[in-house]
């Protein structure tokens, strides 16, 4: 019999209570219990960062977090990096800059660059790329979404 | 004279300019509808044993227990699934001699390689769908293991199947002129090489994926579809289902990546939609990492003796190889496992002009993953054999590497003509590519820097490529052979009630731009501003029959439907205005969305308010106008069987001679691909396909061990490029217009993963020639350059 | 890959995890970052029972300065450890060492702990506390215990921990003004496991610990090395040379990314590297 457990955490801002298959990840958890598909699944071993977000503040690998894990924390996924991330303008360069071809790395790789952004990192693009590198992109060859973000850090220094 | 050709005398908004994609705005909120996305009332799952042999007799499977799990709907066998579907065989009748036998979605009585799918739980969640795997007993009898390729062919070795008399699936042999003959001459310098290419993957991000439904009552199966070639699969589905095609509805809406790996035939996708029927409900499949690594279809396994014979001024006599190419159990159906080869026979040597060829390629059967077309097909092969024997070659005469592609490059006004193996070139600008090449990397300074840092014992190489690419390809390529694979396309556009237009079309979008650039030119032929345009693909059930995406065809084929069928709606539309503004149509033109006067710009009618008068007061029209405010225009290559384009391209590396380790300091790509149409689009393609050479060249190969087992199925132990370790990436251009079509685009997606690998090894055996050692193994990882230098061994 | 079915328990005290570890029915692993354990249980090559959470057990929380060593819980994250003024003050050889252990979002949940109790072959962490000669506390029902690094560490996956007790606390001396760090390693890609790697710390009497990883079956001090290291306060290039001959005491075990051979000329590539970086 699957064990399941009742667990409340607040994904962008919204309370949830459900009740979860202890086994269950994060990733699939927000995926198939709450409908947030914006966060992907790519290797379900912690490598690729396809599945990378917020849990409390910090990035993580959610397919390697149990979803009771969760219980009682904070998530912010793409869904909620324009309003609660304060991306919009790191979201706009993306987009301006065809930081994105299939879509699929994109949530993980924005978690990371918010990151980098978030704890005033220099627009430095060696320091940027040592930086995405646990995010694996097969479309772009990174280099659009390195001059992504120096942008974005570029125009937030004026 | 007015037409379609007229659009590039003015100004354009849209058509050339780096435009953002409008579909990116929604992947960046998290809204994309990849297909594991979906939930469906009562969709269960799909979850495959595969077997852990790779060759295996099947000798009992007990699912007995398996069926009594929790949660489990049903439990096929091989044998279950066979009695519900026609086998397939992947050959084509222009690859004559090319044999396979007949293969089903699951293995019935043999499993013939290590992941092949033996039975299939369909479960109510993936997590117990995989529990319940572990409670099906299979008896397996392990049979050798045919795993190296030259082994493969000699009498001792085992037989993959016995109807055969080999291991050999098909052979071709190329000739023009006589080899042996010219090089036997006295003034010939001939160098010889073994060149080894690693077998490797595509890794999309997103997984194999698939959703498949059946209405009872409308005997209708719909598949949602993470795949390239929508029409394709519906032919395929409704043959080896027994259904009627325009029963089968396939679906494709974003896809996460995937370079040729989503445009093949999978068993697994096939058996889902066969317990879709069975069960009629919802059934989803989504492949994990592990059974990626080991069902998404390989390619670029060979093993190539290679010969060039030059004269002291650098012409080329002639060139020929020896290619030995391991695939799978059997040719993928159905493009065939032999296209890969027979690009690179036929494109080895391509960009030169010299009078000998030879060359002979062994497509031989494994037992391993499947393999077929990825990116750029047999071209990273074909360009790095003939690219780094020739840069070998001008080593051995003292000549540098651009002097003797200066030699020996078709002329740019030799168009056009005819390589020796008979491809047919025209628009080809192979000089002109070189010299912008040669200008934005400073060629010199790059020598200098290279000999001062000689002279403090850093290594440092230039290498280069010239190549073509097979984009554009016509019915010569695969529906001359009996595949069921479009080479038209088709577009339609319609105006609706509020002056925006809707248009379709039947390639497709994995991340590229399709989207967008049709967008962009339907909105430029039109006159529509860009944001009035939706564009729909991807669905047969709605967008005109074509051939998807593959051979790099979106822009030159779609974009050129997309064209013909903005340019037929706007005459529609100015026959119409003319009516109703009694005027003469040539008098008239559409610009921002309003018929104006052609001369002044003056404002007439907008689109809207002519749009309303159609469709809700055609009273105010003459009885015998009935105006349609939608065209439909289809579009195929026919002068020639492809359309190349050219390129040149260059690698700076430094190879560190302690640790073996390679560093690439820069890479630049000059492509000629024709009418760029959204630059910034085009220019990431390339260097998203440069970074996959990349990954080809140094990092990435699927390993094996003798009882075919992959050892690295994982992303910690496969190793894809990451970005720390990618080069900046300089792309330019040279546009040299496809006289084929209006539009004057060729393709642009696959050049960057044609081209890097050969200047790549390039670069490395420039830096290492002063240490009389070379790299002829790709990937060309550390350990192989250490023992290169001697340094261990 | 779906992980299969267990039971999960959130302890929030020591001897709470560790009756739980004692209760055999119950077939308990612990989940302390889950970095590596969730992969393996994703790949169903981990089946426990019972997976104990011990991320909220506080005992095992914390960094603390004592008047010679720091003390660091079990259940510090990597980032922690990156964050932290004491570690940096005390300990620069893990500060040297953490930017190279994997990415961001791994060291944000991965622990001190975890790594240790793991006993990676090719991990960083394992071979710090060899070149620091720390210890790590071991709690169990009989007791708690200090087992020296140095015979910690017993072949993959194996260490003196036994599967009824708890790793609690890292314990590290701390560095001297006059003591000198070195490190180096070399990955195919940043983040990825070493294909070798050194740890080097120097103490003020010029006394050397030289640990390697990613080139046997554990992390390993090179003693024939150190002893031909130790006592020199610069480094020459015969010195080095010296050295990297004595390299050749390692068993050195192969992998995907190397074999022996090369995994012995890279090690000897790293150690030169990392000696000419002390300074």
């Amino acid at each position: 019999m699957t064990k399941t457990a009742q667990i409340a955490v607040t994904v962008n801002g919204e309370k949830y209570v459900e009740d979860v298959p202890v086994r269950m990840n994060l990733a699939d958890f927000l995926r198939t219990k709450l409908g947030l598909t914006g966060t992907h699944v790519g290797c379900e071993h912690g490598v690729c960062g396809a599945c990378t977000l917020f849990l409390d503040g910090v990035t993580a690998r959610s397919c390697l977090i149990l979803a009771v894990q969760a219980d009682g924390a904070q998530v912010t996924t793409i869904e909620g990096y324009e309003t609660d991330k304060n991306a919009s303008d790191l979201i706009k360069n993306f987009h301006n800059r065809n930081a994105l071809q299939c879509g699929y790395c994109t949530a993980g790789m924005l978690a990371t660059s918010i990151e980098y952004i978030e704890q005033g990192n220099p627009a430095d693009r060696e320091k940027v790329k040592e930086h995405i590198s646990g995010n694996y992109c097969r479309c772009t060859g990174y280099q659009a979404i390195v001059d992504a973000i120096c942008t974005t850090i570029e125009e937030r220094q004026g | 004279m007015s037409g379609p050709a007229t659009i590039f005398d003015k100004p354009r908004d849209y058509i050339g300019k780096s435009i953002p994609r409008s579909d990116a705005a929604r992947l960046l909120r998290g809204q994309g509808r990849y297909v594991d996305d979906m939930q469906l009332p009562r969709m269960v799952h799909a979850v495959f044993l595969r077997s852990p042999y790779a060759h295996a007799k099947i000798n009992s499977i007990d699912v007995s227990e398996a069926t009594q799990a929790t949660g489990v709907i049903a439990v096929y066998t091989g044998k279950d699934i066979a009695k519900h579907v026609e086998p397939y065989i992947g050959v084509l009748s222009h690859l004559p001699g090319l044999r396979s036998p007949a293969q089903y979605p699951l293995a019935v009585d043999v499993a013939r390689w290590q992941g092949e799918p033996v039975a299939v739980v369909v479960c109510t969640s993936r997590a117990l769908g995989e529990d319940a795997l572990g409670l099906i007993n299979i008896s397996y009898e392990q049979l050798p293991a045919v795993t190296d390729t030259l082994d493969a062919l000699s009498s001792e070795s085992p037989l993959i199947h016995n109807e055969y008399d080999s291991n050999l699936a098909w052979k071709r042999e190329v000739e023009a002129g006589n080899l042996e003959e010219a090089l036997a001459k006295e003034d010939v310098i001939i160098v010889e090489k073994q060149i080894k290419f690693g077998r490797h993957t595509g890794v999309t991000l997103e997984t194999r994926a698939t959703v498949c439904d059946y209405i009872p009552g409308d005997d209708e199966l719909i598949m949602y579809y993470a795949g390239q070639a929508p029409h394709m699969l519906q032919f395929i589905l409704a043959k080896h289902m027994n259904m009627l095609e325009e029963n089968v509805r396939i679906v494709a809406h974003d896809v996460g990546g995937s370079f040729g790996i989503k445009v093949h035939t999978y068993g697994d996708e096939i058996a889902t939609a066969i317990i879709a029927k069975l069960l009629r409900r919802p059934v989803k499949f989504t492949a994990d990492r592990l059974e990626s690594f080991v069902t998404d279809i390989h390619a670029r396994d060979h093993v190539v003796d290679a010969k060039i014979g030059v004269r002291k001024d650098g012409t080329i006599v002639g060139m020929g190889f020896n290619d030995f190419t391991g695939i799978g159990p059997f040719s993928m159906y159905p493009r065939t496992s032999a296209i890969e080869c027979n690009q690179i026979l036929n494109l080895t040597g391509a960009p030169y002009q010299f009078e000998h060829y030879h060359a002979v390629g062994n497509v031989v059967f494994q037992n391993k993953t499947l393999m077929c077309q990825y990116r750029a097909v047999g071209h990273p092969i074909a360009m790095a054999i003939s690219d780094c024997m020739l840069e070998e070659a001008a080593r051995a005469i003292g000549m540098d590497p651009v002097q003797i592609r200066r030699k020996n490059l078709i002329p740019d006004d030799a168009y056009p003509t005819k390589s020796a193996t008979g491809m047919r070139f025209d628009d080809l600008s192979h000089h002109a590519c070189l010299d912008k090449l040669l200008t934005i990397m400073d060629y010199d300074a790059l020598l200098a820097d290279q000999a001062e840092n000689r002279d403090n014992g850093i290594y440092r190489g230039i290498g280069f490529v010239s190549l073509v690419e097979v984009t554009n390809p016509s019915p010569m390529f695969y529906g001359i052979g009996g595949a069921p694979i479009a080479s038209q396309d088709g577009a339609t556009v319609r105006l609706d009630a509020a002056g925006a237009l809707h248009v379709s079309s039947s390639v497709t979008e994995q991340g590229q731009g399709t989207n967008a650039i049709l967008q962009q030119i339907a909105a430029d032929v039109f006159g529509v501003a860009m944001e009035r345009v939706k564009v729909t693909t991807g669905d047969t059930a709605t967008v005109p029959y074509g051939g998807g995406t593959w051979a790099s065809r979106g822009a030159g084929i779609g974009g050129e439907a997309m064209l013909l069928a903005s340019q037929a709606l706007k005459e529609q539309v100015l026959d119409v205005a003319a009516v109703i503004l009694q005027a003469k149509p040539e008098e008239l033109d559409i610009a921002y969305g309003e018929v104006v006067m052609k001369d002044t710009g003056e404002q007439k009618i907008s689109l809207g308010d002519l749009a309303k008068i159609v469709y809700y007061r055609g009273n105010e029209l003459p009885n015998d106008l009935q105006p349609e405010l939608i065209a439909t225009r289809h579009y195929r290559v026919t002068d020639f069987p492809f359309v190349f384009t050219n390129g040149a391209m260059a690698a700076h590396v430094e190879v560190d001679t302690n640790t073996g380790f390679i560093k690439i300091l820069h890479f630049w790509a000059v492509e000629d691909c024709g009418r760029v149409i959204n630059p910034q689009l085009v220019d990431d393609q390339i260097r998203g396909g440069v970074v996959q050479g990349i990954g080809g060249a140094l990092y990435e190969e699927c390993v094996y061990d003798t009882d075919g087992q992959m050892q690295n199925a994982t992303m910690a132990d496969y190793l894809v490029p990451m970005a720390s370790e990618m080069p900046e990436i300089t792309v330019a251009h040279v546009e040299t217009y496809t006289k084929t079509s209006v539009l004057g685009a060729k393709g642009a997606g696959e050049a960057g993963t044609g081209g890097a690998p050969a200047a790549l090894m390039n670069a490395v055996n420039n830096a290492l020639a002063p240490l009389d050692c070379g790299m002829w193994q790709m990937p060309m990882t550390p350990e192989r350059v250490l023992r290169a230098l001697g340094k261990i061994g | 890959m779906k992980a299969p079915d267990f039971s999960y328990e959130k302890p929030t005290s020591i001897s709470d995890v560790l009756a739980l570890l004692a209760n055999d029915e119950l077939d308990s692993q612990l989940l302390a970052g889950g970095q590596s354990l969730m992969p393996m249980m994703n790949f169903r090559m981990a089946n426990p029972g019972t997976l104990v959470d011990i991320s909220g057990v506080s005992e095992l929380a914390g960094i603390t300065e004592c008047t010679d060593t720091i003390e660091i819980g079990a259940m510090v994250r990597y980032c922690e450890l990156e964050q932290s003024t004491i570690i940096k003050t005390h300990c620069p050889l893990i500060t040297l060492v953490l930017p190279y252990v994997a990415h961001a979002a791994i060291r944000n949940r991965g622990t001190i702990g975890g790594s240790i109790g793991l006993s990676d072959p090719a991990a960083e962490l394992p071979a710090v506390l060899l070149a620091l000669d720390g210890s790590i506390e071991v709690t169990s029902r009989n007791g708690v215990r200090l087992e020296p690094a140095s015979s910690f560490f017993k072949g993959v996956y194996e260490t003196a921990c036994e599967p009824d007790e708890l790793i609690t606390k890292i314990i590290l001396p701390k560095a001297h003004l006059k003591q000198n760090f070195g490190f180096h390693e070399v990955a195919r890609r940043h983040g990825d496991y070493a294909m070798a790697g050194v740890c080097i710390a120097q103490d003020s009497d010029l006394s050397i610990r030289v640990a390697f990883f990613g080139v046997a079956d554990k992390a390993i001090r090179a003693t024939n090395v150190e002893r031909l290291l130790s006592g020199s306060a610069s480094f020459s290039h015969d010195v080095i040379k010296d050295a990297q001959n004595a390299t050749s005491e390692i068993e050195f075990e192969g992998d995907m990314n190397a074999s022996p051979e090369a995994k012995q000329h890279i090690a000897n590539v790293v150690l030169e590297r990392a000696l000419k970086g002390m300074k």
